[in-house]
């Protein structure tokens, strides 16, 4: 599918809001297809995003949200049968959608790359974690065998894993779940990326090692200016480490903005129902938890109108809602934006709790 | 931490355990030599009484998972006691311990995992009423019944595991759990893999069934937040022991040991302005290994308040690493879990005192 030229200018305008410099990256209208039984459906569906050199982008959102199919698209590596059809994928002003297989290759890891949730599966167990450091530096550049050594052995000190002289040398298993962690951000950072996406970096580690990662990425993150795209579910580590965030629902943005926006002046009833729906550690409650009525939809067979509609405590049952899919738009100052038509309520009802 | 404790319940408890113990391997095969033995529950006691969520809490490691498969026997402790209903089962055999299974029941984490994919719902929910010996009449009307109770339409029985989603896969683990009336329930990270709108409607279920039933709920989770919306009391585990054990308002509000300090300040928080502005007490090293306990207390070498005691006056003191001092005490003996307040244990030689959390950067509030 072709996109016309008032495309890109709309999608440009997008961004205006967001005016201080250009982003590191930045998603215009992306959409991303598969297959189905009953024809074609958007995994994600139209979603423009951005993060600027240095910033902390939180992506949030359940299961089936598109969160990390979004990325595994910025980062050109959608499982098939699935395929971007349509969007911009901009890493510092060029268009990664345009380049070559091979020159996408060389892009991922050298200035945009992604580390996954569970820290074993992407790392090969036969292979010492020194080997499998100076494979990824050997596959981008020239050099020597001493050399990759050296600067492996760097960045492990710089991941904070004891005693990297020794360590370089261990297999895998011998790390515990923290240090495997540790090890792909290495790997990740190795060739100073513009762009890292963590996709769910700790959900498998304990909290008080899940502490210990994400300072680490703050600390990289102050060291070499580069942008972090935090994939999560977790609204306590965006209250901690994010600088904007975008709610997803459904294959598409429900809300984006600053972090003190999205916490403080909450416009979507999606982003509401999950600030209720946690426990808190601070007090005690004997009331039962807000339910989020019901299932996330199925992506093959999405509602015509808004998507969270049948979910939502607002607008369930509302005719405009069942007959108008809302398009994000600006709710106060100009980068905070969400898709509902129905914000103005959410926000008047006031803050969470 | 083998000293049975004096507990506070007065002969109401449903669960009673004393200094329960489990140790794997460092048996000899054949000829070979022994293999390192792990202390995976290491002198355990508690009790739990009717009615009550009790939760337990602990990182990977801590052997909360093996402590609820020795309650239900599931595994055979290496030593100590598993008192329930008034009755010692430490030592039941197989067939005894079927006639007990209909009175506790465990619901696990992956309720696809503990589903048998090849079985209706209705048939998975009715296979305990049968090894009950209870007649068709009576499965058929239970099963609606529970099936209800947990919140899914009754046509759910004819279909399979795989046509449901996490959160209604965990009730129909819920449902069969529950099928025999059990009096408790043993719940092995209930929720840790749903979302948090799921989540939050299976937390919801089980107070409701807890209101109409009154079973009684080991709660066993890594999420602290969960933990202390669910339970009344909550013991905090570290390397096979209880490390504190308190009700969670004490518990979370002014914690005593200083890794539960450590655990809960680690915790973000979804609220912006308070969460910057919390700190963080770093705990040191990684997590000790249950193969090779430390000696005295088992936290001693990631604990900041030995190292902070260490240069107060008068504290006979020992070196643990180059630049690291710890009180002597600490390295030389284990701390017992004891009341310090009502109610409220903790196994540390030197436990925080109200409010010395906070000075570490913990953030309390208290609104009882």
């Amino acid at each position: 599918m072709l996109q016309s030229k008032e495309f890109i200018g709309d999608g440009s305008k997008v961004d205006d809001a967001h005016s201080a410099g250009r982003p590191a990256l930045e998603l215009r209208n992306l959409v991303t297809r598969f297959p189905g039984d009953d024809g074609a459906f958007n995994i994600v569906d139209g979603v423009s995003l951005s993060v600027l050199p240095g910033e902390t982008l939180a992506v949030v959102g359940e299961s089936g949200s598109g969160k990390t199919m979004t990325f595994l698209s910025a980062i050109g590596l959608v499982p098939r049968p699935g395929k971007v059809v349509e969007g911009e994928i901009l890493l510092d002003g060029t268009d990664l959608l345009m380049l070559s297989e091979e020159d996408m290759r060389a892009v991922r890891g050298t200035r945009l790359s992604m580390v996954f949730q569970d820290p074993l599966t992407g790392l090969n167990p036969v292979f010492t974690i020194g080997d499998q450091i100076a494979g990824v530096l050997h596959a981008h550049r020239k050099l020597s065998r001493t050399e990759a050594r050296e600067i492996a052995i760097g960045l492990l000190e710089k991941v904070h894993i004891p005693d990297p002289h020794r360590r370089i040398d261990d297999y895998p298993h011998q790390l515990s779940g923290g240090m495997r962690q540790r090890v792909l951000i290495a790997m990740a950072i190795s060739l100073e990326p513009q762009v890292l996406i963590a996709d769910e970096p700790t959900t498998a580690l304990d909290v008080t090692v899940q502490a210990q990662v994400l300072e680490l990425l703050a600390e990289l993150r102050e060291q070499s200016g580069m942008a972090i795209v935090l994939i999560t579910h977790d609204l306590g580590l965006v209250a901690r480490y994010a600088d904007r965030v975008a709610v997803m629902y459904a294959g598409r943005v429900a809300e984006t903005g600053d972090a003190e926006a999205i916490f403080e002046r909450t416009a979507h009833p999606y982003t509401v129902s999950l600030f209720r729906s946690v426990p808190s550690l601070e007090t005690d409650t004997a009331s039962d938890l807000l339910e989020i009525e019901g299932q996330p939809p199925d992506p093959a067979a999405l509602p015509a109108g808004c998507a969270f509609e049948p979910r939502c405590y607002l607008g369930h049952g509302r005719q405009d809602c069942q007959a108008t899919r809302p398009a994000l738009r600006a709710v106060g100052e100009s980068s905070h934006r969400a898709a509902c038509l129905h914000s103005s309520e959410v926000i008047t009802e006031g803050t969470v709790e | 931490m083998n000293t049975p404790v004096s507990l506070s319940t007065d002969g109401d408890a449903l669960v009673r355990v004393d200094n329960l113990r489990k140790v794997f391997g460092g048996k000899r095969w054949m000829f070979g030599k022994a293999g390192p033995a792990v202390s995976a529950v290491d002198g355990v006691s508690f009790s739990v009484d009717r009615g009550e969520t009790f939760g337990v809490v602990g990182e990977t490691g801590s052997g909360k998972s093996t402590l609820g498969r020795l309650l239900l026997r599931l595994l055979n402790p290496t030593d100590g006691r598993v008192m329930f209903d008034g009755r010692d089962i430490t030592h039941l055999s197989q067939s005894e311990l079927r006639r007990l299974r209909g009175d506790m029941q465990m619901v696990f984490q992956d309720p696809y995992g503990s589903l048998d994919p090849r079985m209706k719902v209705g048939a998975i929910v009715a296979e305990p009423m049968q090894v009950h010996g209870a007649d068709r009449s009576q499965i058929v009307r239970r099963t609606g019944e529970i099936l209800e109770q947990v919140g899914l339409p009754p046509a759910t029985a004819d279909r399979y595991p795989h046509e449901f989603s996490g959160g209604q896969r965990q009730r129909i683990g819920i449902a069969r759990a529950m099928a025999l009336n059990p009096k408790l329930l043993i719940l092995d990270e209930p929720v840790s893999a749903l979302d948090v709108s799921i989540q939050a409607q299976i937390l919801n279920l089980l107070r409701k069934i807890q209101r109409e039933t009154g079973v009684t709920y080991i709660f066993i989770a890594h999420d602290l937040a969960v933990v202390r919306h669910i339970s009344e009391r909550i013991a905090v585990m570290y390397l096979g022991g209880i490390v504190e054990m308190a009700p969670r308002q004490k518990l979370y509000a002014a914690p005593r040991h200083p890794y539960t300090a450590s655990l809960l300040s680690a915790v973000p928080i979804p609220d912006l302005k308070a969460e910057r502005h919390r700190k963080r007490i770093a705990l040191h090293g990684e997590i000790g290994s249950a193969t090779a306990l430390p000696s005295g207390c088992r936290f001693h070498p990631r604990c900041f308040k030995a190292r902070l005691k260490a240069s107060a006056d008068g504290v006979a003191t020992a070196k643990i690493a180059d630049d690291v001092v710890v009180p002597r005490q600490c390295v030389e003996s284990d701390p017992q879990l004891q009341a310090d307040a009502e109610d409220h244990f903790v196994a540390c030689h030197f436990p925080l005192e109200p409010g010395e959390a906070a000075d570490h950067g913990i953030t309390t509030t208290s609104n009882d």
